[in-house]
């Protein structure tokens, strides 16, 4: 029982096939499978978020998630919003206010905030802190976190306008 | 933390799942948001060979309100019930009840259903369904039948349900007057020290009706009559207050645990359950 099992899941917009059991938690088939290092495992008990994903538009700790529930589901991870030369307005929100110390908690922040901020373009700091309260953070005192996504809605919402 | 291995199933329909769960007996489960179960088997505490994911199972995931019930799919996410204006309107407890559950992942993948089926006695919806006096419908091979929410819960992780019966959804007669739910908590995604759902109506001043329900103070949550009936009648004053606390400390059974002693759980149960009739009452 429990062979291994034809899997295809979207990860940042490219399509990944392979095999795997069932039982197999998402953020090992993300991190040691298809090394997409970017979600971190912070407690492996549901708890701190160091493992968000955004699966079909919903913010999920990959560690709570069995590969086979996310067969045919679309995933981005922080790999898939910006990298080093084409920052997300978040990336490089929480690089100029200091959103990290250690930064092991900041992928499943960033991620998080990319939902959170669809959801309220333009939140209060008490949004803020209610919609980020899946994630933990050992270092910054959450402050500067609160500030660079505040930072990244401003420039989000200013570049809409220009858009527009 | 890897759970012991098991067969996977995801059927599209009930018929699929029933006959799994026919099939297998005590070895198989229905998992839906698995964020009760996935901890649970991750710890070895469950061990489920052959796991049935709701997900795909089509006709659960509706809420619908009407002009006197309200009907809520078993699939129906903590974050679907905060996200409807029009539940929130006709029942504005459930909104203020899901906001105190776990934390924002947590509540995009958490159901209704797991939650009141769970049987944990720290989850938040047992008891809110037991103030609303709502339903919840099984199907099993021999059909379906309703179940009182306040008939539902014998024991921790014990309930009415049969192992091969699957809950499909629950219904809500709408509620009156005034509400509250109040939940005291370590911190943010932690659950309930102590809990309360109350609904009240006033007429003329006077407290008409009163329904009243504990978390997590007892192996199941509490629907305490004595504790509702003790407003009845009244204006809801300092002594009807301190009826209705007594009455309600009378119905619980806390335990200890890392919570806190049992003086302490009585304690908070009473702080709890007086905001809630206060802040019930201010808006009924
Ligand atoms: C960190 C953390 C904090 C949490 N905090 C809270 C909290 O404060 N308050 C709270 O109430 N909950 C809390 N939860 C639990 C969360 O709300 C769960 O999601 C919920 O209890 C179960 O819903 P589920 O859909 O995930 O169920 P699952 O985990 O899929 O299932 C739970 C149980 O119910 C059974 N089941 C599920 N659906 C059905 C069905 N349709 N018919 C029959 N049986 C079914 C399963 O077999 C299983 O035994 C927390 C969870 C975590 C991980
Ligand atoms: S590693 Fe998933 S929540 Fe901590
Ligand atoms: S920056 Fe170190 S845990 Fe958040």
């Amino acid at each position: 029982m429990s062979k291994k099992q034809h899997y295809a899941i979207t990860v940042n917009g490219k399509e990944e096939e392979f095999l795997a059991e069932p039982r197999e938690l998402l953020i090992y088939t993300l991190r040691e499978r298809l090394n997409i290092t970017g979600p971190h495992i912070g407690c492996e008990t549901s708890h701190c978020g160091a493992c968000t994903v955004t699966i079909d538009g919903k913010s999920v700790k990959a560690c709570t998630m069995f590969v086979a529930q996310a067969n045919g589901k679309d995933i981005t991870t922080i790999e898939g919003i910006g990298g080093p030369d084409n920052l997300h307005p978040l990336q490089n929100a929480f690089k100029e206010h200091h959103g990290l110390q250690c930064g092991y908690c900041t992928p499943g922040m960033i991620i998080r905030a990319t939902k959170l901020l669809e959801e309220i373009p333009n939140p209060t700091e008490e949004e803020i802190r209610f919609g980020m309260s899946g994630n933990i953070c050992r270092c910054t005192g959450y402050q500067n976190i609160v500030k660079s996504i505040q930072a990244a809605a401003a420039e989000m919402n200013a570049a809409k306008e220009a858009a527009e | 933390m890897i759970p012991a291995a098991f067969e996977y199933y995801r059927p599209k329909d009930m018929a699929g799942v029933l006959s799994i769960l026919e099939e297998h007996g005590d070895d198989a489960r229905v998992m839906a948001g698995g964020h009760s179960l996935i901890p649970m088997m991750k710890l070895r505490l469950a061990n489920v060979p052959h796991l049935i994911d709701l997900q795909d199972v089509d006709g659960m995931s509706g809420i619908d309100v009407s002009t006197d019930s309200i009907r809520v799919g078993a699939l129906v996410t903590q974050a679907d019930i905060i996200d409807n204006e029009r539940l929130t309107e006709a029942a504005p407890i459930l909104k203020e009840a899901a906001l105190q559950i776990a934390d924002p992942q947590i509540r995009y993948m958490g159901t209704v259903g797991g939650n009141v089926a769970n049987g944990d006695p720290g989850n938040d919806m047992p008891g809110l369904m037991q103030c609303l006096d709502a339903v919840f419908t099984v199907v099993g091979a021999g059909g379906e039948r309703n179940i009182s929410a306040r008939d539902f819960y014998e024991a921790a992780y014990m309930t009415a349900r049969e192992d091969e019966e699957v809950l499909t959804s629950v219904t809500i007669p709408l509620p009156k007057g005034g509400y509250a739910y109040e939940k005291q908590k370590r911190k943010i995604g932690d659950y309930a020290t102590a809990a309360a759902a109350v609904q009240i109506i006033k007429d003329d001043g006077v407290c008409g009706s009163a329904s009243i329900a504990m978390t997590n103070l007892s192996d199941t949550p509490i629907f305490s009559e004595a504790a509702g009936a003790a407003l009845v009648g009244t204006t809801v004053d300092a002594a009807a207050l301190d009826a209705a606390v007594t009455a309600m400390l009378g119905d619980i059974d806390p335990t200890e645990d890392n919570r806190g002693p049992v003086a302490f759980k009585n304690h908070v149960a009473g702080v709890i359950l007086r905001r809630a009739v206060e802040r019930a009452w201010s808006r009924a």
